[in-house]
């Protein structure tokens, strides 16, 4: 039986698009610190500190090592997990492993990115193989479009769920003084933006952005003794698919990354209504058809109901089953940096700590997810109590 | 530890300068393949969960893991990247199987240094903002590391030299191995010298290749197998970045992972205890300092470690039996390569090189500038 996993610290950098005279260390020390302030303890505590991202956009080879200064990790246990998109929810999950082992008692996880000193799209465009494909793909946008295309003939859902989506994710960063884009947008605002790829514009894209975040995990004797509200990591499930066309689920018989998470987690943790058994859902949400789509995807709610509920406004700040109250991965796109944040903005929400963005239903249980590689999924289950 | 993980089987490619006609995902197979084969289990039905380790900036790609589902067919299940070296995807996957998560698992890595060049990639991986601007690469740093060693435990360059020769030696007997030769060494002391003292023979070649290896819970590995390898220790820290900030002749991070892999595995005296240890030595010089830090010899006595002969492979403590990384393995691979070799050791199929009646040894990876980051490993057989 697993040791219990709680996360007793959460700490994050501000979020925007360009900060030159800032560095990568300095926003790992800033969330380290800003974490650790918040769990009442300082760096001499830590056992263990784990620092992932992703290494081409800034072109830096084993960062992790390079600036363990900055993060605390000199003269410390940690070693760096790279799974791309889904890094930060990885690096969570190492964390938890490192806890859960039995090895470890108290450690801090850290993701970061800083996308204002690299180019994102030539750097994802080099996930395809050199010798087969990587003449075709360009970024992460030709495969969520075709996606998104796929899912509006599937389930009925129009542009202008999409346009609402991105609204709403705008209403609720706004409300979030850490988020990058704050702007409040109306439908009729995303509706007009340029097109990007058929049918993503650019308002329903993510931004590139830069920050960091970091949390502080404790085993259950250790976060009972100094912490008045853990929140329990109470599950997590990793699916990855192979690489190639088909993982994107086209096509009559699907099963996708995103289906098997959500059966696997909801199965073992016995949850048969997951919008009434968890509260809140802060989704790796990329595109803004994620949102709609991939809630059906995960088997949170019904198959082509997503964008129903988007229509009904379920989904908003107030909404009967909020997602992404903190605006998302669409308004704030710091890659490495992205999915870990989804758990502590969760985690936030589970605390009751959410502020201006704090979710107006009563949260017990919280998900969390990531995103990233070959269409491969992270599924957390956040958790008030224990049991 | 809480339970015992138990290594069921490893397998690896043989180790060479170049693999032209191999893309990488087919050394994932090979290893995988023959891992799955050893094991006696179905890659599709048996394991569970996946960890993988390579590196984005060797591979010239981002998210270097993203053709490992398909290689190792683990289609919808948890596969993870360690970006860091091999001994580290070991110790992850025995926390998987620790944490009650997983009862078996493939833990693979693969890396071919001969489609990129290292020397940029070293330096990619030094600061930024003072240091990578003067060229450093890990060669500068293991001499710059080598000459304090020099300097303040008075080791000679014969004695580096030394180490050269019985690695290269030991690897004439390991069928695997990139490189094995007879040395002298006055050949290795004249051939060219790349940042003195570290000569070319001195430096690890590069290499490509591949190791994978199958771990599971004390209950499955008995079941699989009648001789499983138990992981009974595991220690690993981090140095401090920037050369000033530490002593080059001192190892303290190595030190400290010693100490907790030794104190959990219930290892009082490592020179008596240990019946061989495989070490990450990528400059000659390394393998006198790790050995230090391992605790086989006293602080500063490295040197004198090698003059003894206790190190060779008929030894008291035989010290890279296999050849080491002298003997060509790709780095990434290289701590993982290292627990292969004690594996088989244990299971008494290391081939010409093995060391009769080994009972325990000892694993040790590393990765950066002048070794900063060090991940040791205790494996046993038998025991209860």
């Amino acid at each position: 039986m697993a040791n219990r996993v709680a996360i007793v610290g959460i700490g994050q950098t501000t979020h925007s698009g360009r900060r030159p005279y800032v560095n990568d260390g300095e926003l790992i020390y800033d969330a380290a610190t800003k974490a650790l302030e918040d769990a009442g303890l300082t760096i001499n505590d830590m056992e263990a500190v784990m620092a992932g991202n992703m290494d081409f956009f800034e072109g830096h080879h084993l960062n992790d090592a390079m600036l363990n200064l900055y993060s605390g990790a000199a003269g410390r246990p940690g070693f760096k997990m790279n799974t791309g998109g889904t890094v930060g929810t990885m690096t969570a999950i190492q964390g938890w492993y490192h806890i859960a082992s039995g090895l470890y008692d108290l450690v801090l996880v850290i993701g970061w990115e800083k996308h204002d000193e690299g180019l994102v799209t030539p750097a994802i465009s080099t996930i395809t193989d050199p010798a087969v494909d990587r003449h075709f793909l360009v970024g992460a946008i030709g495969g969520l479009a075709t996606v998104s295309v796929a899912y509006m003939q599937r389930s009925g859902c129009k542009l202008e769920h999409a346009a609402m989506v991105r609204a709403n994710s705008s209403q609720a960063a706004h409300r979030n003084p850490n988020a990058h884009m704050r702007e409040i947008y109306s439908v009729e605002d995303v509706m007009n933006a340029r097109m990007v790829m058929y049918p993503l514009n650019l308002l329903m894209c993510c931004p590139t952005s830069l920050g960091a975040t970091a949390m502080v995990l404790a085993s259950e004797s250790k976060a009972k003794k100094i912490c008045k509200k853990p929140v329990w990591m109470k599950d997590h499930v990793t699916v990855h698919v192979e690489y190639g066309g088909a993982q994107f689920g086209i096509g009559e018989k699907r099963w996708t990354s995103h289906m098997e998470a959500g059966a696997r987690l909801f199965k073992r943790n016995h949850i048969t209504k997951p919008m009434v058994e968890t509260q809140v859902f802060e989704m790796y949400d990329p595109f803004a058809f994620a949102i709609p789509m991939w809630l059906e995807d995960f088997l949170v709610c019904e198959p082509n109901e997503g964008w129903k509920h988007v229509e009904k406004g379920d989904l908003k700040l107030e909404g009967s089953y909020p997602v992404s109250p903190s605006g998302g991965v669409l308004c704030t796109n710091s890659i490495g940096d992205s999915a870990i944040l989804r758990v502590a903005e969760a985690a936030l929400q589970v605390r009751g700590d959410g502020g201006e963005h704090q979710v107006t239903r009563e949260v017990k249980q919280a998900l969390a997810s990531g995103f990233g590689g070959s269409y491969w999924s992270d599924l957390l289950l956040l958790s008030k109590t224990m049991d | 530890m809480a339970g015992r993980v138990g290594i069921v089987a490893a397998s690896s490619t043989k180790f060479e300068a170049a693999k032209p006609y191999d893309h990488l995902m087919d050394l994932v197979v090979e290893v995988t393949d023959k891992v799955v084969e050893a094991a006696g289990i179905n890659l599709k039905d048996d394991v569970e969960a996946v960890v993988s380790c390579s590196q984005d900036f060797w591979d010239g790609r981002t998210i270097s893991s993203m053709p490992i589902p398909d290689a190792v067919c683990s289609h919808l299940k948890d596969e993870s990247k360690v970006a860091g070296d091999g001994a580290y995807a070991v110790l992850y996957g025995a926390m998987h199987i620790l944490s009650g998560d997983n009862k078996l698992i493939l833990v693979v890595s693969h890396t071919e240094e001969s489609i990129t060049d290292g020397t940029m990639i070293e330096n990619w991986s030094i600061d930024h903002i003072y240091h990578r601007w003067l060229g450093l690469d890990y060669t500068m740093g293991a001499a710059m590391q080598a000459r304090r060693y020099m300097d303040k435990y008075k080791v000679t360059p014969e004695q580096f030299a030394k180490v050269v020769v019985k690695n290269k030696g030991n690897a004439l007997k390991n069928k695997l191995a990139q490189e094995a030769m007879e040395l002298t060494v006055d050949q290795v002391l004249k051939s060219k010298m790349l940042a003195d003292p570290i000569t070319a023979l001195q430096k690890k070649p590069v290499s490509d290749g591949a190791c994978a290896m199958i771990l599971a819970s004390e209950e499955v590995a008995k079941k699989l197998t009648p001789n499983p390898v138990w992981i009974t220790g595991v220690g690993n820290y981090y140095e401090h970045h920037n050369l000033g900030d530490r002593d080059l002749a001192e190892c303290d991070a190595l030190i400290k992972s010693a100490k907790r892999a030794y104190k959990m595995a219930g290892i009082k005296n490592p020179a008596k205890d240990l019946d061989l240890v495989e070490l990450s030595e990528y400059y000659a010089p390394q393998e006198l300092l790790w050995s230090e830090g391992l605790g086989l010899c006293g602080r500063g006595e490295g040197g004198k470690l090698i003059d003894s002969g206790k190190t060779q492979l008929k030894g008291e403590i035989p010290v890279n039996p296999s050849g080491g990384l002298l003997s060509g393995v790709p780095i990434n691979v290289a701590g993982m390569a290292r627990v292969a070799e004690a594996v088989w050791q244990l299971q008494g199929k290391a081939g010409d090189h093995q060391i009769q009646g080994a009972k325990r040894a000892v694993a040790h990876g590393c990765d950066g500038l002048a070794g900063q980051m060090h991940c040791v490993l205790v494996l046993e057989k038998g025991g209860k």
